[in-house]
């Protein structure tokens, strides 16, 4: 592989999203990844957004309260 | 019992049996989803209950069992919406929604971090993320307009794809992308702005060192 390969800093950035959502094509996913192994300011950037992704995933579940648990469950023996 | 009866009652108990197990596993996850949509508990939990009623009703409609989790959360996301429609009088306005954003669009924590001008020992955006609360996150997704919300709920929340997405939401996946593009931009704009009035940040992208290192002392 030579430099040639590489994508710009500018269309790594425009993609970073689509990355972290594993959205690109597996032609694109694999140029991305050779410019993050080269790249060491997208590579941060990069990482800066995932480690949000990651936090942000931890709110998407919240323990449900009790009472909504039994409505649930009664729910299923009323048939 | 004659055999077509008793296999139909088989049916039904391993029917009800999946159900309740998968709707088990699934219930904090839907739970979290409805309390950012509904942004408070009783109308998450009504939403909930109400999501598990109609599944259960339409369960015979699920053809494969795999998918039981998006089918779960596309009844989730049209009873929202279809909630949200009964009670606005009016049609909501509309933030352009499906045009390119204009300054919104482009706004990025990272970049407010690393300014060029600022010389950093230190790596600010891990002490940024660092100092992030879950409460902190939450008040930033609720305070996004609601049709970004939903995309980012279902994308960033619940980890769904954009094709999944958009069979959910009945609109074409090029609208997702910018949906969620933009509701990111608002999102870290909103982080941003929350951060800077708890002067966690200050405007030039600096991190004051008193809130690193002598949190609770005076100046």
């Amino acid at each position: 592989m030579n430099e040639a390969d590489d994508i710009s800093c500018e269309e790594a950035l425009a993609r970073v999203f689509a990355y972290l959502d594993r959205e690109l094509d597996e032609h694109a996913h694999g140029e991305m990844e050779r410019h993050l192994r080269r790249c060491r300011g997208c590579f941060t950037r990069a990482e800066f957004e995932r480690r949000l992704k990651a936090q942000l995933r931890q709110t998407g579940s919240s323990e449900a309260p009790a009472a909504l648990q039994t409505r649930v469950g009664q729910l299923l023996g009323r048939y | 019992m004659r055999p077509q009866a008793y296999a139909n009652a088989m049916n039904d108990e391993t029917s009800r049996a999946f159900f309740e197990r998968e709707i088990g596993q699934l219930l904090d996850s839907l739970y979290g989803a409805a309390l950012r949509l509904c942004r408070n508990r009783a109308d998450a939990e009504d939403l909930v209950a109400e999501v598990a009623a109609k599944a259960w009703s339409s369960f015979g409609e699920l053809k494969d069992r795999q998918s039981f989790r998006g089918w779960i959360f596309r009844i989730l996301t049209n009873t929202y919406c279809s909630v949200c429609r009964h009670r606005r009088a009016s049609p909501e306005i509309a933030v352009d929604l499906d045009e390119e954003g204009g300054e919104e669009a482009s706004f990025c924590i990272f970049e407010r971090l690393h300014q060029p001008f600022l010389l950093w020992w230190g790596n600010p955006e891990q002490e940024f993320l660092n100092k992030l609360l879950r409460r902190d996150l939450e008040r930033a997704i609720d305070a996004l307009p609601e049709a970004f919300r939903v995309v980012v709920v279902l994308a960033e929340l619940e980890g769904f794809t954009y094709p999944e997405i958009a069979a959910m939401l009945d609109v074409p996946v090029g609208t997702v992308r910018s949906r969620l593009s933009r509701g990111r931009a608002c999102l870290q704009r909103a982080l941003w702005e929350q951060a800077l009035a708890a002067g966690l940040v200050r405007e030039d992208g600096g991190i004051p060192a008193a809130a690193a290192a002598e949190e609770g002392k005076g100046p």
